[in-house]
């Protein structure tokens, strides 16, 4: 057999082989982080939705609590206009910083609390604010994947090569985030 | 990867490796059975023994086939169950969403059994095909940080492949104690027929046979009903919440119900979360028992973590 010919041709093969495995698993591993984002996504949506009904129910009992109404409202705002993850997760912490005074002062007004309206819209936004804890967990987990495959040898070649970028993660600012437990026996 | 995904994984590949080998026991157990059932019937001849056993083996095979694509339903139906939407219930349905997303399985439907009982179960043949049943008496009982825990203990037994085993167990198993409780029957009859051939050393085939696989079976029960599942299941949803106490609160509140679920029977004890057969819990603290006490699963909750 002629090396001499075959020898460069089959480490073109092998060198191409991977590349394209390399290629591919960028992608794979992008299109998670896609889906991780479009997982938050849908439940931010769903908070923007609720809470102008929210607003016009507590206006209803508490006219007089414009500024934590604003504050929601601008919030809100700030989120729907957030163009980038970081500044996404900013906002969100604001809405839900904002949210939770809504509540506390709602305890002030017995016959709000007792509206069959303001206890399905609570009900709906602190589970919607689960979901996005939860969904971000996710999101973060496909992130980190996806960032430490890009930045590692050989991978980070293939990935400058095409343009592919480092995601964000989404980080809030959560006190009640608790500890994962060990888990093992 | 930490320490906790490696015991999942290894729960998750035991779990499908007890399936698959549940299945194949079932297949040869059927052969053998419905080879004797042939050679008592026809009386030793060999091609007419291999048809019926043919067709039998063939019959059985679209029937387990059926019970295990339509089991879920079948065992649902048989609890008693009504499918329940968001607006039925917004509480639970989101406690479900938001648990369905916490361990990353597509969300199930939810069912309801009016029962003042306290229990709950989930049960399908994988993560997709998957459903969570509660009784209304655990549903207004528990906060909702305990509904959360319940919620998350039942999808932590869809997220192991607990599920398919257990619906295995009860579809295949409950075909075999079918044909078993009709096998002396038959075989009287044909002995009769064949008197003087060899129908009684047939029979004597089959006692022997039946013999030898029953504690097979008997086994696989056992390991459904192991009690590791319910451990790993327990820890599992602590991992989803985050919140031990509230599981072992919840627990504790099944544990203090003394209620007998009526709609749940052997064939489906070990589903759910809490043995629904209170009698048995008395009578059989250990061996026969399909759950660990509840006082044992709190002390190990209370260890997770520490």
């Amino acid at each position: 057999m002629n090396w001499n010919f075959y020898g460069p041709f089959g480490l073109v093969v092998v060198f191409g082989f991977l590349f394209i495995v390399m290629y591919n698993r960028l992608v794979r591993l992008r299109v998670r982080t896609e889906d991780g984002w479009s997982g938050i996504d849908v439940q931010l949506k769903r908070r923007y939705d609720l809470i102008p009904n929210l607003v016009e129910t507590v206006k209803g009992y508490a006219k007089h609590e414009r500024e934590t109404l604003d504050a929601v409202i601008t919030a809100r705002q700030a989120g729907i206009n957030a163009k980038t993850v970081p500044e996404q997760a900013q906002a969100e912490n604001m809405i839900t910083g904002a949210l939770r005074q809504l509540f506390a002062l709602s305890e002030a007004y017995p016959d709000l609390k007792a509206s069959d309206n303001f206890g399905r819209l609570q009900e709906e936004l602190s589970s919607t604010e689960n979901k996005i804890a939860f969904s971000r967990q996710h999101y973060n987990d496909t992130v980190s994947r996806y960032n430490s495959t890009l930045e590692t040898f050989p991978s980070n070649f293939v990935g400058g090569m095409f343009g592919f970028l480092v995601r964000d993660f989404f980080e809030m600012e959560d006190a009640t985030q608790r500890e994962t437990p060990q888990v093992s026996f | 990867m930490t320490a906790s995904d490696v015991t999942y994984h290894d729960l998750i590949a035991k779990n499908r490796r007890t399936s698959s080998l549940l299945v194949v026991g079932f297949v040869v157990f059927v052969a053998v059975l419905l080879g004797v059932m042939g050679s008592a019937l026809t009386g030793g001849d060999a091609w007419a023994a291999a048809a019926f056993g043919g067709t039998a083996m063939a019959i059985a095979i679209v029937m387990a086939f059926f019970s295990y694509y339509s089991g879920d339903s079948m065992i649902l139906r048989m609890s008693g169950a009504k499918l329940i939407q968001h607006g039925d219930d917004p509480e639970l349905y989101n406690v479900v969403e938001e648990m369905a997303i916490a361990s990353a399985v597509p969300l199930p439907p939810v069912y309801l059994i009016e029962d003042t009982a306290m229990n709950a179960f989930a049960t399908g043949r994988d993560p997709e095909h998957a459903a969570l049943a509660i009784t209304r008496g655990l549903r207004e009982t528990l906060t909702r940080d305990e509904l959360q825990a319940v919620i998350a203990h039942e999808m932590s037994h869809v997220r192991h492949y607990d599920i398919r085993l257990a619906m295995l167990l009860a579809t295949l198993v409950g075909l075999v104690v079918l044909v078993c409780d009709s096998l002396p029957r038959t075989l009287r009859r044909a002995g009769r027929r064949s008197r003087g051939r060899s129908g009684g050393g047939a029979i004597l085939i089959l006692a022997i046979a039946l013999a030898i696989i029953a504690p097979f079976f008997a086994k696989f029960i056992q390991l459904a009903a192991s009690r590791q599942r319910e451990y790993m299941a327990d820890a599992g949803a602590v991992e989803l919440t985050r919140n031990p106490e509230a599981m072992i609160l919840a627990l504790k509140r099944l544990g203090g119900d003394k209620e007998v679920l009526e709609v749940a029977n052997r064939a489906t004890a070990h589903m759910y979360i809490v043995q629904p057969i209170k009698k048995w819990e008395a009578r059989a603290k250990g061996m026969f028992a399909t759950h660990p006490s509840i006082d044992d699963r709190v002390r190990r909750i209370e260890l997770l973590g520490k």
